[in-house]
């Protein structure tokens, strides 16, 4: 087995060594009757590299991806390209194959690049502080929420401003539920509210006014949580910087769909908060010659050092999606960025237009980057159902026949045009 | 902010520069001081004037440097050169399982069938990737013997929430919830971290002092004194002493007696993967690190993944998605009652194919060696340190063994200075300080997919500091690491002046 390192002589040398006739003897603390003496039957015997590989592959091969087909799925997971070098640099074994960097001295490169990562995602929020990331979008938001309520101590109460994507707020109301925390509407906000959250864009695409939102926070001094699911987005939009706390997912650049996981939550707040950020954060220092170093810090928040009262349990974050992103980051630089994000919205507007003259389709945005909600004369779920057969995947159907498209950057001319043509016999 | 960018491209001038000695030992410095105006590592097609419709204005500054795509591979190649890995040598980290990770499941994770798809795609189009997960769902219940999985948690601690998550509901139900969770003092700190976010009182269970498992008296103990208001207990088996827990079906009997449930920490599974079925010692739910066990890159990080399997008895209430097949279709599924989503979408898709690739790989046959080899290496090493070393606490161990530093100490150098001396001669170290039972702990994890050459060595090396020690010559480790891209570093400072980003560095 090509894995395995050792030869038969040198585990019957490591055995002799050890003082024992036969390795079951080390299993000597374990129940004897519990001890499989055999191979479990019912799963299949080793393979080789060929058969593995064209089991999955045949797998593979079941599913229609993004890239076989025009497609406009969006809603928190979005269809991007990602550079051939950011995927060759994540593959390099010192990233790829590196544990968590607890030994700085032999780790520097992970840490400057969690460091650069959190500077890009500072710079991107509008937020002095980021941590190195964490599971995903979802789990961020939570993560905000568990914080704000946290700092605000005696304030049980979260405000949901606007529209989430319905997957966060599926995942926030699993851990709201939990810790006796009320989500409430924009009515019923009072003292008691610990913070107010609200989308950056919202799940239907619409980009809103983050200033009310900070009035309204500070009315009944409540934190203020921006959500942002298209991280491209702020390559556009100005940074949410009057935010307290700017949560959400970066997926976008550099890691790609993966069917939803792994994906990359990232999390950002003001200075002042530094102390309850949960996961892994990185931090500048010396060495003992007084050079630039870096290192985990502050690790007087986690769980392996505060046990029970951490400020979560987290500890495996997305590190190597951190990587993906920082080193796409880079490679847009100041002006791909931006330019990215505007050739995303150019799209998406020019898709909107299109769409918007084709009978029975309206466009509901008054504003959006790149992701927009039209509404239908059918019903979305049966409109997409028909596209699917004529070879595209369309938006993503909701009830009250509405539809949320995203247009990204690998979405073509020739793709509008299809989804247009369907559109239009179809309604 | 450009000025800066700028000021630091700028090199001396031809009279006043003098070349370093730094042959392949380069520094490598951020790339945001790097930034050289007009820069890009991208070509983007040009777009004519349009009339936007965001609502605010439009972004003028980000903050990113300005780079061609040269500039960006040169930089990561050579920050790559400060990093030390699994690939590079000996990593053995005491339950962290650093094996070796196959490249065949890096090329099978980047199928466009699976790279490229999206997870609220028609699940007619995804039928392949609904498959993997169900195919991954029956490896995990077989090996296990337990009845159900939910492959939804990001990673172990989140695995871990998802059981206890579950174990909750569960009692919720019976119109039975309790307050309390007895967790070993050698528990991962993920353990108490994850019992109080699910709201629950944690009762710490001292362990043996000469066992290093979980003083059996202590255990009952706390059963009687707290009864029926025990939820569950949070029990790694083998524990992260290294120790299987030879009173476990015991502990879990009493559990049981007591209507509560056992949750096992599966970051240990290595020890036992293909010899023990955990459903045979009484586990109620397990969490497994697909990083770990199954071989999925550790990324420096992550990304993990820590699908949960459960007893018949939770099938219901473990969190959503779950996939189940009908006929011959696959479909995403929500059990009965389920304590609901824990994750965005449909968990760590890319680690899922990663692991079922090393699955099938090593099959049935293979998974027992795994657990076989790891645990006699892990015993080899102990064989061959025990006389220079102490050892807390006596027997074999399971795929890990843990030494302390209390011989050394006495000519006072310390488990940090032995672990910087090996990171000087060339090896990653072992995990220091923990578990917290023993002080000083260092506990060595050299898994199967090291050869008795590299195991020799560390062997030699453990040998040599411990010699060097025991004849006064230790105190040069003090001042190890001295051939690394840094040496010791001032980690109190890191803490007490906080300097998360380039802008607060450069204010500094």
């Amino acid at each position: 087995m090509r894995y395995l390192a050792l030869t038969k002589l040198e585990r019957e040398q490591m055995i002799k060594d050890t003082g024992i006739s036969h390795v079951d003897e080390l299993y000597a603390a374990a129940p004897k009757e519990f001890i499989l003496t055999k191979k479990i039957d019912e799963l299949p015997d080793h393979k080789g590299e060929i058969e593995v590989e064209t089991h999955l592959r045949e797998l593979s091969e079941k599913n229609k991806p993004a890239s076989s087909m025009p497609f406009f799925l969006g809603a928190g997971c979005y269809y991007h390209h990602v550079p051939a070098a950011v995927d060759h640099l994540i593959q390099r074994s010192e990233f790829l194959t590196a544990y968590t960097p607890y030994q700085p001295e032999i780790s520097q490169g992970t840490l400057k690049t969690i460091f650069q990562f959190q500077t890009i995602i500072a710079r991107l929020t509008g937020m002095e502080v980021s941590n190195a990331s964490l599971y995903d979008g979802a789990t961020g938001l939570v993560e905000a929420v568990l914080m704000a309520v946290r700092i605000k101590k005696n304030k049980r109460k979260v405000a949901i401003l606007g529209d989430l994507n319905p997957d966060y707020l599926a995942v926030l109301k699993t851990y709201t539920d939990l810790a006796e925390i009320e989500l409430i509407s924009k009515n019923e906000i009072d003292k008691n509210t610990a913070a107010v959250i609200t989308a950056y864009p919202d799940f239907y695409g619409n980009t809103l006014n983050l200033e009310k939102v900070r009035v309204q926070a500070d009315e009944v001094e409540a934190l203020m949580i921006v959500v942002v699911t298209e991280i491209l987005s702020l390559g556009l939009m100005e940074a949410p910087k009057m935010a307290d706390i700017v949560t959400g997912e970066a997926a976008s650049i550099g890691v790609g769909m993966n069917f939803g996981g792994p994906h990359l939550g990232f999390f950002a707040c003001k200075k002042q908060y530094v102390r309850q950020i949960p996961g892994r954060i990185c931090g500048a220092t010396v060495d003992e010659d007084n050079k630039e170093s870096f290192v985990l810090t502050l690790n007087a928040r986690e769980q392996h050092i505060r046990r029970e009262k951490a400020t979560s349990n987290i500890c495996s974050n997305q590190g190597l999606c951190a990587v993906a992103f920082t080193i796409h980051s880079f490679l847009l630089g100041e002006i791909g960025f931006k330019d990215l994000a505007l050739l995303n919205h150019q799209k998406a507007c020019k898709l909107a237009d299109i769409l918007a003259k084709i009978r029975g389709v309206e466009v509901t945005n008054d504003s959006f980057f790149n992701e927009f909600t039209i509404k239908l004369s059918k019903d979305a779920k049966e409109v997409n159902q028909k596209l699917l057969e004529r070879g595209v995947i369309g938006g993503l159907a909701l009830d009250n026949n509405l539809m949320v498209i995203a247009v990204t950057e690998l979405t073509s001319e020739k793709d509008m045009e299809i989804l247009a043509k369907h559109l239009k016999e179809i309604l | 902010m450009n000025e800066v960018l700028l000021n630091n491209t700028e090199i001396d001038s031809e009279e006043n520069f003098i070349p370093k000695n730094v042959g392949l030992n380069a520094e490598e410095d951020l790339l945001f001081r790097k930034s050289r105006k007009g820069s890009c590592g991208v070509d983007l097609p040009k777009i004519a004037d349009f009339k936007l419709r965001i609502s605010g204005k439009k972004r003028v500054e980000i903050g990113l440097p300005e780079l061609t795509e040269p500039d960006v591979i040169g930089h990561f190649v050579n920050l790559s050169s400060e990093n030390y890995s699994i690939d590079a040598g000996f990593y053995p980290l005491g339950s962290c399982t650093m094996k070796h990770n196959p490249r065949l499941n890096e090329k099978v994770a980047r199928f466009a069938g699976f790279a490229n798809i999206h997870p609220l795609q028609d699940e007619s189009t995804v039928q392949g990737a609904l498959e993997l997960m169900y195919e991954l769902q029956n490896w995990l219940k077989i090996m296990t013997g337990l009845h159900s999985t939910c492959l939804a948690p990001a990673a172990g601690a989140h695995g871990e929430l998802a059981g206890i998550l579950t174990i909750r509901a569960a009692l919720i139900a019976k119109g039975d919830a309790r307050k309390i969770i007895l967790i070993p003092d050698s528990a991962h700190g993920t353990n108490p971290a994850t019992a109080t976010t699910c709201g629950y009182d944690i009762k710490i269970i001292a362990s043996n002092k000469k066992t290093g498992e979980v003083d059996f008296d202590e255990f009952k103990k706390l059963v009687e004194e707290y009864g029926k208001d025990i939820a569950a207990i949070m029990l790694t088996n083998p524990n992260t002493c290294g120790k299987f827990e030879s009173r476990v079906k015991d502990i879990a009997d009493i559990i049981h007696e007591i209507g509560a449930y056992f949750y096992c920490d599966g970051a240990n599974y290595n020890a036992i993967v293909g010899k023990i079925k955990p459903a045979d010692i009484g586990v109620d739910v397990m969490h497994f690190n697909l990083h770990k066990t199954f071989s999925t890159p550790h990324g420096g990080g992550g990304p993990g993944c820590g699908p949960i399997a459960v007893s018949k008895e939770l099938t219901d209430f473990t969190p959503s998605p779950i996939v189940v097949k009908e006929g011959n279709t696959y479909k995403i599924s929500a059990p009965k009652s389920t304590v609901g989503k824990i994750k965005g979408f449909h968990g760590q898709f890319g680690m899922m194919v990663r692991a079922l690739s090393y699955m099938m790989s090593h099959g049935a046959d293979g998974l027992k060696q795994v657990a076989e080899d790891a645990v006699l290496s892990a015993n080899y090493i102990l064989a061959k340190l025990k006389n220079h070393y102490n050892v807390p606490f006596d027997g074999p161990c399971m795929h890990e063994c843990l030494l302390n530093d209390k011989i050394q100490k006495e000519k006072g150098i310390t488990t940090l200075d032995i672990a910087k001396a090996l990171v000087e001669y060339g090896m990653h170290p072992m995990t220091v300080f923990f578990p917290l039972v023993t002080s000083g702990a260092m506990l060595i994890e050299p898994t199967e997919t090291e050869n008795k050459v590299v195991i020799d060595k560390f062997i030699n090396t453990m040998i040599y500091i411990a010699n060097e020690v025991k004849s006064d010559n230790g105190n040069k480790f003090h001042s190890y690491p001295i051939s690394t891209p840094r040496r010791r570093v001032d980690e109190v400072r890191a803490a007490k002046n906080a300097i998360l980003t380039f802008d607060q560095l450069i204010k500094n």
